[in-house]
């Protein structure tokens, strides 16, 4: 297996160079996807977090505290069908405003292409071991009696409510939903992955696609979120999962800034 | 398969050598670190700086050094003074007393898997950056070791074994004090601790009590416990984040913590999240070493939560203290815990004076 590995990447260095002096007619691109985050346009910063000011569509006043969540299988379909997809992932840390850029490790030829990619893991890639993953943030990987596979998101910070001035944690953490029956066991197992596709875009040699996160848009639609019932222990609860998953597929992320 | 690599690493090493033209560098012996199977399967690989590499005879003079109180300024006291191999490199005093007599006000920490600390932030409050950068404080700080560099370096220049090991290390008889933090880290990065009964239950040697099953239902559900989001679960055998956070110990800060570091009151009274592993032999717990027992933790997280505007979104219920584990819940939660520890790490042979 290492002499596999070796040997190939013995071969890729010898491509590379001859990819270097070749005059190739096709030049192929790698792509820039940069991750930007508002609150209903008001953009999110650093010094944002741990700030309770954003009131949600339910009527809840909240603060982030923290905002991380993985993205996966950016993938670039020409006008005749073909598919690029180098399947990797990035977990974006808009706090720590790390990996807020993420390079696919995919060269694909200029053009236009519609361009998708997924939040979180579908089922296929959530069943891998990822040893980076299990290494984030204390371990990004949800434990086997939560259902096992990987986060997709936590979204953590305090709220306030008309009802009290004190401040209450939530944690909105999404993950594939799982439903235990009476003994504990896992019964069902849904995907919530879901796919963005941000339309057409012109990929030319130095593309950066902007995509932006409207953290407004987990509270709204279609589901209305009561922040003041659903703001914890999220995980194992089967019907937020699928409704977190709802909203996110409805306007969370859109395209942003096409630079070429 | 092993000597095709090796054979390879070689070539490397002599290209390497080529490029750098170095007028004969010395290398003393490579010295791989014995990582644990479930380590390497399920975590990102150790840190080791690549301008210092480990070698044997790096980490026999790290742990030399490590015990001996020559670093000190009146040749009293050595690292394992306060970190004991015995309490898992801590130490079993709340605070820890300095040459002078004088205690510190935070509990010492354990030294395990640091080469695993991926942030590579140091300290209660993670005000050093590496593990190299963080030894050259306990030697001059004024309530530990109280010494100055240049008379540390001039006690090992001037005694007769101490130019020749760092000869076989560094290829230098002259000794500087970044050669001194180079070989104590070494050292520190063997002290790997993977073979608690859980990491016995991963492999499959042998299976967990009830009690310690639950235990670890408790920690890892979100209702009760809820501990692994920072102390990390079954797939991360670290079993810290290594991130800090203010777990709702105070309402009011007398040590500030993170923000001490980052000058950021959002960072008040946040520390970095300490591991599980060995607690059996690490009392007392947290930064100030407040608690005696892990009863106190557990009666801490489950009805003790104390409200500051800095306290973690993942602390439930502050409200009424914390969720109210049951009674079976805290005692299962304890055994698990309890489970974490690796006798076999304290008293490894290679780890002692
Ligand atoms: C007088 C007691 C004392 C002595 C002597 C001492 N330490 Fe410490 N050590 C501590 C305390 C207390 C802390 C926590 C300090 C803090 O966070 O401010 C600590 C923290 C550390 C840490 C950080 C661990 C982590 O996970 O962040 C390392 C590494 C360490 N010491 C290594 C050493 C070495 C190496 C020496 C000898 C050169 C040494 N210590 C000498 C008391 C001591
Ligand atoms: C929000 C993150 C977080 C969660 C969740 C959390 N802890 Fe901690 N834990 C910490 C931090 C940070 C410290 C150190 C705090 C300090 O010293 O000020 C700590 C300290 C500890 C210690 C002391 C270890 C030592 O060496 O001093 C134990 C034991 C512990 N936690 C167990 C638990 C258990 C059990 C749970 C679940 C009931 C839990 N923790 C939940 C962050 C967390």
């Amino acid at each position: 297996m290492k002499k596999i590995a070796l040997i190939l990447m013995m071969a890729v260095a010898f491509v590379s160079c001859n990819d270097d002096d070749g005059n190739a007619p096709i030049e192929n691109v790698t792509v820039d996807v940069n991750f930007t985050h508002n609150w209903d346009g008001d953009a999110i910063e650093n010094a944002d977090f741990d700030v309770i000011q954003y009131t949600n569509a339910h009527g809840e006043t909240l603060s982030l505290s923290k905002l991380v969540y993985l993205i996966s299988d950016v993938t670039f379909t020409n006008a005749s069908g073909e598919v690029f997809d180098a399947g990797d992932y990035t977990l974006v840390n808009v706090r720590e405003g790390s990996n807020l850029t993420f390079t696919p490790q995919i060269e694909i030829p200029e053009g236009t292409y519609s361009v998708s990619f997924t939040f979180g893991f579908d089922d296929e890639d959530n069943d891998q071991n990822y040893q980076d993953l299990n290494s984030a943030d204390g371990g990004w990987n949800v434990p086997v009696i939560l259902g096992g596979g990987y986060h997709y998101m936590r979204m953590e910070g305090k709220y306030i409510d008309a009802s009290s001035p004190d401040e209450t944690n939530y944690q909105y953490h999404t993950i594939r939903a799982v439903d235990l029956d009476d003994q504990g066991i896992i019964s069902t197992l849904t995907d919530t992955s879901f796919e963005v596709n941000l339309g057409q875009v012109t990929i030319g040699n130095t593309t950066n696609i902007e995509v932006k996160m409207n953290v407004a848009e987990w509270f709204k639609n279609p589901n209305t979120w009561d922040l003041t019932q659903l703001y914890t222990m999220l995980m194992p609860n089967y019907n937020a999962q699928i409704m977190m998953s709802g909203n996110g597929a409805n306007g969370v992320f859109s395209l942003g800034n096409v630079t070429q | 398969m092993k000597y095709g690599l090796a054979l390879f690493l070689l070539l490397f090493t002599l290209i390497s050598c080529n490029k750098d033209d170095g007028g004969g560098a010395y290398t003393a012996t490579p010295l791989n670190l014995e990582i644990p199977s479930f380590f390497e399967e399920n975590i990102l690989p150790p840190i080791i700086p690549e301008d210092n590499p480990m070698s044997v005879e790096g980490v026999a003079l790290g742990k030399k050094l490590f015990f001996d109180p020559i670093l000190s300024a009146n040749n009293t006291q050595s690292c394992a003074d306060c970190h004991s191999p015995q309490n898992g490199f801590s130490d079993a005093r709340q605070f820890s007393i300095g040459i002078t007599g004088e205690a510190g006000n935070r509990n010492s920490m354990p030294l395990q898997n640091l080469a695993w600390n991926y942030n590579g932030k140091f300290f209660w409050d993670g005000r050093a950056g590496s593990l190299e950068n963080q030894i050259f404080e306990p030697v001059t700080n004024p309530i530990e070791m109280a010494n100055t560099w240049p008379n540390a370096v001039a006690s090992l220049q001037n005694s007769t074994e101490y130019p020749v090991l760092f000869d076989d290390a560094f290829g230098t008889t002259t000794i500087d004090s970044t050669m001194v933090s180079k070989a104590i880290a070494q050292f520190m990065r063997t002290l790997i601790s993977g073979n608690s009964r859980f990491d016995q239950f991963q492999r499959g040697e042998i299976e967990l009590s009830p009690s310690e099953a639950n235990g670890l239902n408790v920690f890892l559900d979100e209702s009760r416990g809820d501990c692994f989001h920072c102390h990390g679960n079954p797939l991360n055998p670290l079993w810290t984040d290594n991130i800090f956070h203010n777990n709702g110990l105070d309402e009011f800060f007398i040590d500030k913590g993170l923000s001490n570091v980052t000058g950021d009151p959002r960072d008040d009274g946040k520390f970095k999240t300490p591991s599980l592993r060995n607690l059996a032999f690490t009392a007392p717990y947290m930064h100030d070493g407040r608690f005696e027992t892990l009863d106190e933790v557990i009666n801490h997280y489950s009805e003790g939560l104390v409200y500051s505007e800095t306290i973690d979104p993942l602390m439930k219920a502050v409200g009424e203290g914390g969720v109210h584990l049951s009674e079976e819940d805290k005692a299962d939660l304890k055994a698990f815990l309890l489970s974490l520890s690796d006798p076999s790490f304290i008293n490894n042979p290679d780890f002692q004076n």
